[in-house]
């Protein structure tokens, strides 16, 4: 044994002396896990390495092994019998797409990226992934190194996608905090906020790739545990899908140096943070996108000329789980010396976990090798061959001649325990909030309000520090309208410049609805992003969805049970509306914890969900301004009494119990209908109307387009009977759109809307008046697009 | 014959791929060059008639933006440069290559000295910092000046392309700034949309503080071009922020330039 190689004392500790031994060295692992690996080293008669335990404990981490989301579930509900759940994923999430089975769907859940089929030449890649708990610590450093991740993740799906479009959404404490109420140890949401956008700008920016999608939203309960979504869509060629490790393959590592950064990162965020985590800096990786540039650049010419067999990226756990993960049906052999090191003094297990960003792996034949050397020389990357794959289904680790490692791939990757996890979900009672037609007659005020509160108001000073046009292809942009000011439903791209055919992605999400119902949020969620898909001019047929998980301590029942909640809407709505999920992320343990006064904090349950759409034809798609005067204005769906968790009830301090349900069978028909519209051109504008109703929709395409509207609530196509005003302007009721129609093609829309729910509301006019009337043929809104658009732009301005 | 256009790239760049197409539609033929390459020999920019300089982040733009790159053309290229531009051949700079030709001294070239081999840099003008102080992408209008410039030849009056740069504030001392407009070097101004006006233009029509709203220079003889505003980010309609709402023509404002170097060679160089 090498000198700089220790063992961990367990064959014979006690159980406290094992879990001494898993929190000292930020293993993450619990008891049953280090009893299973003391019983499996008791077998060999010998004490695991720290090469060994650590790699055991990166590759059985929450971070790389999801175990949440396999492991078994007891859940119970009131009045309800306790439930078995063989497994979130499995259950709710992959059966899903396998029960739709769209034959499109390339590869999903297996590779580091879903694939679905593009055009004749290409198909495309999409991931997202979080980087929670680094840019809480260090928002700068762990956003950049967030998107420098997730583009290394479609670098290293099939044998390389070409990253094409970044997407990025946050969710920052209250920017208006006062400072004294900070919680010990975490940084101030406005400073995470500032980190987080730059961080995200200069690594994207410098890689040249667009951003052009994402969503900011703010709630006091992300302050010690922001969230940092990090999406990335690559466009690959059909015939460089598929990878494949042979034995004799050389593994090569290309790009940067090894250091000691970003150790443990796999098992640090598979913990709560505390007012303590802030010293744990070494956790945190410092990006260098030019780096990453150089490999995108090296390793795409390789690829076209196929000199390797397969590729992954240094993530989590770094070579420890690259190598572990290529080599699982083969086996490995490693010599850490030929590891490039940014300075001496690293032991043998800190190169093989280090994090050290802007790495990959790849499986060359040994014939390979000198041809990408030279490609490498031109490019200026450094690649090494750190040893090769082998046929022993081993991973064996060597050091200066010393094997310092030496595991079975078979215990290493189907050694985990099963583990049964308790859920329990309490459906929770609020106060209701009565309608304040009686107090008012003006909704004026509230409508200001509505778009000037921090989740509506423009992000424009944000959208502009990001390259939203590099590589000439995003041609539905962030912002749109008569001055380029108004907020896009959703982005649409095409990848081959003067090629029609285009990819829209979208995204949904509202933790608000969480406070009544996970479930329901999940659900909206996901119809969120359809409506977002559907209002460019995209359809239900040629959808697939991604799904994030950002949840609290899943050890504790009540946050596992309203995980269970949202997972069992997952599989609900996206088999009602036939759009399969082809790649998804979870992470949990986002809780915070003061160890002094002992308070927990947890985020309320968050899922993104990510939607990509191809589309034949970039002609069709339309976007969210209004485009002339004396066009139609229509509301398509059904409106229902429906604001718990809305925004309304939120700025008059409500959260209410009526979250809005999804109705799929309405939802899909009203989708698929209004698709057919936007497809025959009868449409100019169109969008989804969500957060602050019909509202903000209406609003939102007025000044986006410069025309005025004149709308009337009376003949509003109502799901149940709503007699109030608020409730009608306000509700954020699912499935529902604004759509301006030419009056030119009236009876053509309408007569092929037949047979879904909607309404005439009024039309758009010449002057710059916003007026809606109310159900008594009152004025209840009247001001002007300049107002409101002020309102909406002032709050994030600078 | 097909002019033969180098796209050269390294460390950081990232609009070749583009640049390359709108080279393509314009009718040429293009190759994705590495600075290595020609460095090594390997490639032989003598067999080039246009030598173009993407966007992009070169070398990450440390120290500050485009400087290493120019350096590194000054001290490793110049013999190969100079040939290139005494054989009457074209140079164009898209942002980052526009700082990169301004620091070379190539752009706006007028020091006498033979500024690619002179030892100490013969910059004259300078792209600074914003004065947003802000990385910004935007839609800007631009004027189109009396120039010698073969790129702008017979352009419309008025451009409507986008911005990406956090470092595109030409500025220059007074005389330099006259001697430009004197010598008709000035190409492109940043404008308004109502483009009659020709006092200052405020921010945001003058994306970044520009003295005099300049967004894009040429060389003495017109054969050199460097603009910050991307040309080949405006190759067809749907790269217009408001192609669904206006009636436009299928061809970008961008594609122009690309046609005109094209053709300039094609006339100037037929073997």
């Amino acid at each position: 044994m090498s000198n700089m190689v220790n063992e961990f004392q367990i064959l014979n500790a006690d159980d406290d002396e094992l879990m001494r031994i898993s929190r000292e060295g930020t293993l993450s692992l619990n008891l049953t896990e280090m009893q299973t690996i003391q019983s499996h080293y008791a077998t060999l008669q010998r004490n695991p390495t720290d090469v060994e335990l650590e790699t055991i404990a990166q590759t059985w981490s929450e971070h790389c092994v999801h175990k949440t989301f396999k492991c078994i579930i007891e859940y119970s509900e009131p009045e309800k019998q306790t439930e078995r759940i063989e497994g979130l994923f499995p259950t709710y999430i992959q059966r899903a797409t396998e029960e739709i089975n769209k034959p499109w769907c390339v590869s999903v859940f297996s590779d580091n990226a879903g694939i679905i089929e593009f055009d004749e030449d290409n198909n495309l890649v999409f991931k997202v992934e979080t980087h929670n708990h680094p840019s809480a610590i260090e928002p700068y450093g762990g956003a950049g190194t967030g998107i420098g991740g997730v583009i290394r993740d479609s670098l290293g799906t099939g044998l390389g996608a070409k990253p094409i479009l970044n997407t990025d959404v946050f969710c920052f404490g209250l920017p208006d905090m006062a400072y004294e109420d900070l919680p010990k140890g975490t940084l101030h949401p406005k400073r995470v906020f500032k980190g987080v956008v730059s961080g995200v700008r200069d690594y994207g920016n410098r890689m040249g790739i667009p951003t052009a999608n994402g969503a900011i939203l703010f709630d006091s309960r992300y302050t010690a545990n922001p969230l940092v979504f990090c999406g990335n869509v690559g466009l690959i060629p059909r015939d460089r899908c598929d990878k494949s490790v042979e034995p004799g393959d050389l593994i090569v590592a290309i790009g940067g140096r090894t250091g000691r950064d970003g150790i443990h990162g796999a098992t640090f965020s598979s913990a709560e943070l505390d007012d303590t985590s802030e010293n744990l800096g070494s956790v945190v990786q410092i990006g260098n996108p030019i780096m990453e540039k150089k490999i995108v650049d090296t390793l795409l010419q390789a690829r076209d000329r196929n000199l390797y067999r397969s590729i992954t990226d240094c993530g989590a756990g770094g070579f420890s789980s690259a190598v572990g993960e290529m080599g699982e049906d083969t086996g490995a052999e490693v010599h850490l010396e030929n590891i490039p090191l940014k300075y001496d003094g690293l032991a043998p297990w800190e190169i093989w976990l280090s994090e050290a960003q802007e790495r990959m792996v790849i499986a060359v034949p040994p014939e390979n090798l000198d041809e990408l050397m030279e490609i490498c020389e031109s490019e200026m990357v450094e690649a090494t061959v750190l040893g090769s794959f082998t046929d022993s289904h081993r991973l064996q680790v060597f050091y200066e001649d010393n094997i310092v490692g030496d595991l079975d791939m078979g215990f290493l990757h189907k050694g985990l325990p099963q583990i049964v996890k308790q859920a329990v979900w309490q459906p929770p009672q609020h106060t209701e909030m009565q309608s304040r037609d009686n107090d008012t007659d003006s909704y004026t005020d509230d409508l200001l309000r509505l778009l000037a509160s921090p989740n509506i108001a423009s992000k424009e000073s944000v959208i502009r520090q990001y390259d939203h046009e590099v590589q000439g292809g995003v041609v539905i942009k962030p912002l749109v309208g008569i001055n380029n000011d108004g907020p896009s439903d959703a982005c649409v791209v095409t990848p081959v410049i003067g090629k029609s055919t285009a990819v829209i992605v979208a995204n949904g999400i509202n933790p608000r609805y969480s406070d009544v119902d996970p479930y329901h949020s999940a659900a909206g969620a996901i119809d969120e992003t359809l409506r977002n898909i559907i209002a460019v001019g995209g359809s239900l047929e040629k959808t697939a969805l991604l799904d994030n998980f950002c949840w609290g301590n899943p050890d504790k029942p009540d946050r596992l049970g309203e995980l269970v909640r949202a997972a069992k809407a997952c599989y609900d709505i996206a088999t009602a509306y036939g759009t399969p999920f082809i790649s998804g992320k979870d992470s949990l343990y986002n809780e915070y914890s003061d160890t002094t006064t002992g308070e927990q904090r947890a985020i309320p349950a968050t899922l993104l969900i990510s939607g990509i759409c191809v589309i034949p034809d970039v002609d069709s798609a339309v976007t969210m301004d209004v485009k002339s005067a004396g066009n139609q204005i229509y509301v398509v769906g059904n409106t229902y009494s429906e604001l718990g968790g809305s925004h309304y009830f939120g700025i008059h301090g409500y959260i209410g119990n009526n979250a809005p349900i999804v109705r799929a069978d309405e939802g899909k028909q009203v989708m698929e209908t209004l698709s057919r519209a936007i497809n025959l051109g009868l449409v100019r504008s169109c969008h989804d109307c969500s957060e602050g109703g019909i509202g903000v929709a209406a609003a939102e395409m007025s000044f986006s387009g410069g025309y005025g509207m004149e709308l009337n609530l009376e003949h509003l196509s109502v799901g149940e009977d709503i007699p109030y005003n608020d409730f009608r302007l306000f509700s954020e009721s699912n499935s529902r759109f604004i759509v301006e129609v030419d009056s030119g093609v009236q009876s053509e829309f309408e007569s092929l809307m037949d047979g879904v729910s909607f309404s005439n509301l009024g039309k758009t006019i010449e002057s710059n008046q916003f007026i809606i009337y109310g159900l008594e043929g009152n004025c209840i809104v009247d001001t002007t697009i300049e107002t409101l658009k002020e309102a909406w732009q002032t709050p994030l301005h600078s | 014959m097909k002019p033969k256009v180098l796209i050269l790239r390294t460390a950081g760049t990232n609009c070749d791929t583009e640049t390359a197409v709108a080279f393509k539609l314009a009718g040429g033929q293009t190759d994705l060059v590495h600075i290595q390459n020609l460095i090594s020999g390997k490639v032989d920019l003598s067999e080039y008639h246009i030598l173009a300089l993407p966007g992009g982040f070169s070398y990450g733009d440390d120290i500050a933006a485009g400087i290493l790159l120019a350096v590194e053309m000054r001290y490793k290229l110049s013999d190969v440069l100079e040939k290139f531009v005494d054989a009457n051949k074209l140079i164009i700079g898209i942002c980052n290559g526009f700082q990169v030709l301004v620091r070379t001294g190539l752009l706006p070239g007028l020091s006498n000295s033979k500024s690619v081999e002179d030892t100490e840099i013969p910059q004259q003008t300078t792209l600074a910092m914003n004065t947003s102080t802000k990385f910004e992408c935007r839609w800007v209008n631009l004027n189109t000046e009396i120039s010698q410039c073969i790129f702008t030849k017979d352009i419309k009056p008025n451009l409507y392309l986008p911005v990406a740069h956090a470092e595109g504030r030409f500025t220059a001392p007074q005389n330099v700034l006259e001697e430009l407009t004197d010598n008709k070097q000035v190409v492109f101004r940043y404008s308004t949309d109502s483009p009659t006006s020709t006092d200052t233009v405020a921010y945001p029509d003058n994306p970044n503080g520009s003295d005099n709203n300049i967004a894009g220079i040429c060389d003495k003889t017109g054969r050199i071009f460097g603009l910050m505003p991307h040309p080949e980010r405006f190759l067809t309609k749907w790269n217009h922020p408001r192609w669904t709402r206006e009636d436009l023509s299928d061809e970008g404002d961008g594609l122009m330039i690309f046609k005109n170097a094209v053709d300039y060679a094609k006339t100037t160089f037929h073997e």
